[in-house]
């Protein structure tokens, strides 16, 4: 079972790096879609409504910008594909659907093979996180013909799982005490399901400061323009914001029940706090006058950032509780 | 273009919601000729969004060196390692509390200030909220249609019918309504803002939560061995924190004995379970019952609780005299040294030996002894042990020293390091001659030092699991709890409730007994389209024929 785990993971891997491939040649033989965007409301039209709403608004003109963003069960399209599904994008969606598939029965394979749940330590944790990433991107893919993300998230989803299929790989085997709770389990699914959508936010954003940065790039102009960028990255982080804060909560009703305190200042638990007040600064930054936008992303890519420090550079560089493999 | 401006009184905004303005747009009542006026601009400032934002970065930015650098609050010992190990930064450090980073005044002053920000603007933020809960939802612009999200079409069904169709199917999907002549407006998604404002109110909670548990509350760690008992009294700790409020002399008076601790391993050395069984005593005086503490799971007493957050091995040490009398006996609890398989070292202070003073300054002969046990050991292995559970027990490596432990000084000192400085190496004489004798304490033959100064023998014959328990006690971790649970909710309110306005307004059209009508809609975040568009699709259902 084992065995037959590892093997489908490779399989996984091997199915995105040629999705990725295919997505990236989609992109790229593709007409520009934000030209079309464009043309599409005649300048008078939307001049006159932002006039409008000002008014209602109030004197403080809070909604000077456009109407915003949804959390993801509800989002717009704002993709107009150039021409609809060619022979590239035909072939990187049915390979990630694919891979998809590997990928579920990797980790289905994994949880048999050590009789758990397949989230135990670093490697099944990433490999679950790469694969939620991948969910979230097929969400996004189904909701608003999201195409472009396509290279973009498949791009870190490989060399991420490359990191954990051989830096952090580890054979199947139980868990240590310490590790074996009901909450910890609702715990790591929480963090495992926002981590990955802060992870597509993530790029999200970078790709938006470089749009904002080059907006006529070759590649970049076939994205949806900055402001479509910004909202669906406004709309994953205000998806993962409260599942990210369960997460936290989870895990300090965990550690009251292993430890007896519910929150220690432990390094692991430092950095969730400061991934968790740069998001929260990230959503004030939307609604403070002169923070929207720009400053706003780089917030958003420093909340990442901190996550990751969180769970690569936390668990293997520094000692905390956490670290321990049994009880301390 | 003509716009009916909806009311607009200046302190009533008809904003979708309660954010505060920028303080640099907003004017300063009576300007200069008011005396408090740098205090208000001041309290403004700490009160806007823009210095909640920059607190917040900054609170963030100050948490990094508490992960970064060793906390007392989590490891004392590994403080005082690095202040070793780096004698010119360390003490710097130090000054700065850089080793107690969560209690430094710095990090105070910041969340400190975040809080006073937080209150001070929650509650301007909730009169807003209140006064828009009561007040009807702005009156219809001119055109309605012209919005983010709007539509016109004529419909030969007079205007009251148009308006009456609006207002049910509004009233169907539960906005508010309110009617002028020829328009509706309407409101939804109110609890927004209450979500919003539920959650900044229960973070304060959640702030007090943890301010009472911090002042009432106390942690220790006692080392229990197989056997022995503990009551919670100050003098029983090794270790105690309490908040400024705790009564010490009135601690919650449980006792319990520890009969047993147990710890399964799996093949390859990984634990499986561990478990202490203890006979609790809740009152002085009162029934014992019998309780099994696991690493997850606490023995709860009251508002304490009981946790097995360690365990090792105390070997039982007896010093005996040339007549074979016992003057020193006890079990000592050694450190592991390794996680994995337990090589534990260990320290034995025995300050009296039965030893006459020697010299003229009347030395005290006191005996400290350094030693590595391992609970499985394996002679082909020398490097330490190869299990962790106790199979094949060995105390390795032993060192005896003779002179001053340096204990009656006064300084206090770790039990579990033996300061040498005072003290000589004793040439002494294992079981098969070594200097660095090797003792086997379930070997009778085995099992002894001799060769020690007045006859004296060293004696290792017994090895007991001891339990390490963390004893907790926070008053305020109910409070804390109810708040995260009431801050989620707000939360979730916040981030997943849309505010919207949707407007109807009817008007004469230019053909006969036409009517035109406009609908708009609009909201604060989040897409309108799709809910837009089913209003849309429900009004024009029920009314005749459109075009
Ligand atoms: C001085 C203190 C604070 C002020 C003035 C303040 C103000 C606000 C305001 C006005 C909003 C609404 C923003 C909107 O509707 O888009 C908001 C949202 C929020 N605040 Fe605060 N806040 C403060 C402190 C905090 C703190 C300490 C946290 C937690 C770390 C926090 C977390 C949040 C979150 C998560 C939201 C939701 C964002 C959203 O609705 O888009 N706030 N805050």
């Amino acid at each position: 079972m084992s065995g037959l785990s590892n093997d489908l993971f490779v399989i996984t891997v091997m199915a995105y790096a040629i999705a990725m491939v295919a997505f990236a040649a989609d992109l790229a033989f593709r007409r520009a879609p934000s030209r079309l965007v464009r043309a599409a409301v005649p300048d008078a039209v939307a001049a006159d409504r932002t006039a409008d709403q000002k008014v209602l608004v109030g004197s403080a003109g809070l909604i000077a910008a456009p109407p915003a963003p949804p959390a993801p069960p509800q989002v717009e399209i704002i993709e107009e594909p150039g021409r609809d599904y060619g022979r590239a994008a035909r072939i990187a969606l049915g390979v990630t659907l694919f891979g998809w598939l590997t990928h579920l029965v990797t980790i289905v394979t994994r949880g048999f093979a050590a009789r758990r749940v397949p989230w135990g330590n670093m490697y099944e944790f990433s490999t679950v996180v790469a694969f939620l990433a991948v969910t979230a991107f097929l969400v996004l893919l189904a909701r608003q013909k999201a195409r472009w993300l396509g290279v973009f998230v498949l791009l870190p989803v490989v060399l991420y799982l490359g990191l954990a299929g051989t830096v952090l790989y580890v054979k199947a085997g139980p868990l240590v005490p310490a590790l074996n709770s009901y909450w910890l389990k609702i715990h790591v699914v929480a963090a495992m399901t926002a981590t990955s959508m802060f992870f597509v936010s993530g790029i999200l954003a970078l790709l938006y400061l470089a749009k904002l940065r080059r907006p006529e790039g070759n590649l970049l102009s076939r994205l949806p323009d900055a402001a479509a960028l910004d909202r669906l990255t406004y709309g994953l982080v205000a998806f993962a914001f409260p599942i990210w804060t369960f997460a936290v909560m989870a895990g300090a009703i965990w550690a009251e029940a292993a430890w007896g305190r519910y929150w220690g200042w432990d390094p692991k638990e430092t950095w969730s706090f400061i991934t968790w007040v740069i998001y929260a600064a990230y959503l004030h930054s939307r609604a403070t006058a002169g923070w929207k936008g720009k400053r706003a992303a780089y917030f958003a890519v420093a909340a990442f950032a901190a996550l990751i420090i969180n769970y690569y550079v936390v668990n293997t560089f520094i000692v905390g509780l956490h670290s321990y493999a049994g009880v301390k | 273009m003509s716009v009916t401006r909806p009311e607009t009184r200046p302190e009533e905004p008809t904003l979708l919601s309660t954010v505060p303005q920028d303080p640099s747009e907003r004017p300063t009542p009576g300007g200069r000729r008011r005396p408090f006026a740098p205090l208000i601009r001041a309290w403004r400032q700490l009160t806007s969004m823009r210095t909640a934002l920059l607190l917040l970065f900054l609170l963030a930015l100050a948490a990094v060196p508490g992960s970064l650098l060793p906390q007392r609050s989590v490891d004392p010992t590994l403080v005082d390692q690095y202040i070793v190990d780096h004698p010119k930064l360390g003490p710097f450090l130090d000054r700065l509390s850089g080793f107690d980073v969560f209690a430094a005044p710095w990090f105070a002053a910041i969340y400190a200030l975040l809080f006073v920000s937080l209150i001070g603007c929650l509650i301007p933020r909730m009169r807003l909220h209140a006064r828009a809960l009561l007040r009807r939802p702005p009156k219809a612009p001119a055109h309605p249609s012209r919005l983010a999200s709007g539509t016109t079409f004529e419909t030969s069904a007079s205007v009251d019918e148009v308006l009456a169709v609006g207002r049910g199917v509004l009233r169907g999907r539960r906005f508010r309504v309110a009617a002028d002549p020829g328009s509706l407006s309407a409101e939804k998604g109110y609890l927004r803002e209450t979500g919003n404002l539920l959650f900044h109110v229960s973070l304060v909670v959640l702030l007090a939560g943890i301010a009472v548990g911090g002042l009432y509350g106390y942690t220790g760690k006692v080392v229990v061995t197989d056997g022995d008992g503990f009551t919670n009294t100050l003098v029983q700790y090794d270790n105690f924190n309490r908040g400024a409020l705790v009564k010490t002399d009135r601690l919650n008076p449980f006792s319990f004995q520890l009969q047993n601790f147990e710890a399964e391993y799996q093949k390859d050395g990984t634990p499986k379970t561990y478990r202490a069984f203890v006979a609790l005593r809740a009152k002085p005086g009162g029934p014992t019952s019998q309780h099994t503490i696991k690493v997850n799971d606490p023995l709860k007493i009251g508002e304490a609780k009981v946790y097995l957050i360690n365990h090792g091995y105390s070997p039982h040490v007896v010093l005996r005299d040339r007549t074979g009398k016992a003057v020193y006996d006890a079990y000592m609890p050694c450190v592991a040294a390794d996680t994995r398989n337990l090589t534990s070292s260990c320290v034995f202070k025995i300050p009296d030996t039965g030893l006459a003073p020697v010299g003229d300054l009347k030395k005290v002969q006191q005996i400290g002894v350094r030693a590595v046990l391992a609970p499985t050991f394996d002679p082909a292995d020398t490097r330490g042990s190869i299990f962790p559970a106790l199979l094949n027990p060995r105390l390795a490596g032993v060192q005896i020293y003779l002179g001053d432990l340096g204990i009656d000084a006064g300084t206090p000192q770790n039990v579990y390091e033996l300061d040498t400085t005072r003290m000589t190496l004793l040439k002494v004489k294992g079981p098969t001659g070594a200097s660095t004798p090797i003792l086997d304490p379930r070997n009778k033959q085995a099992d002894s030092v001799t060769g020690l100064p007045g006859g004296l023998v060293l004696t290792v014959d017994k090895v007991k699991n001891y339990a390490v328990f963390s004893i907790k006690y926070d008053p305020g971790k109910g409070l804390v709890l109810w708040a995260a649970i009431a801050m989620l909710t707000g939360l979730i309110g916040s981030l997943l409730i849309r505010r919207r306005r949707v407007w109807i307004r009817a008007s004469a059209g230019p053909g006969q007994g036409r009517t035109v009508v406009e609908i708009g809609g609009l909201a604060r975040t989040g897409s309108l389209t799709a809910e837009f568009e089913d209003l849309v699709r429900r009004v024009t259902a029920r009314l005749p024929e459109q075009g």
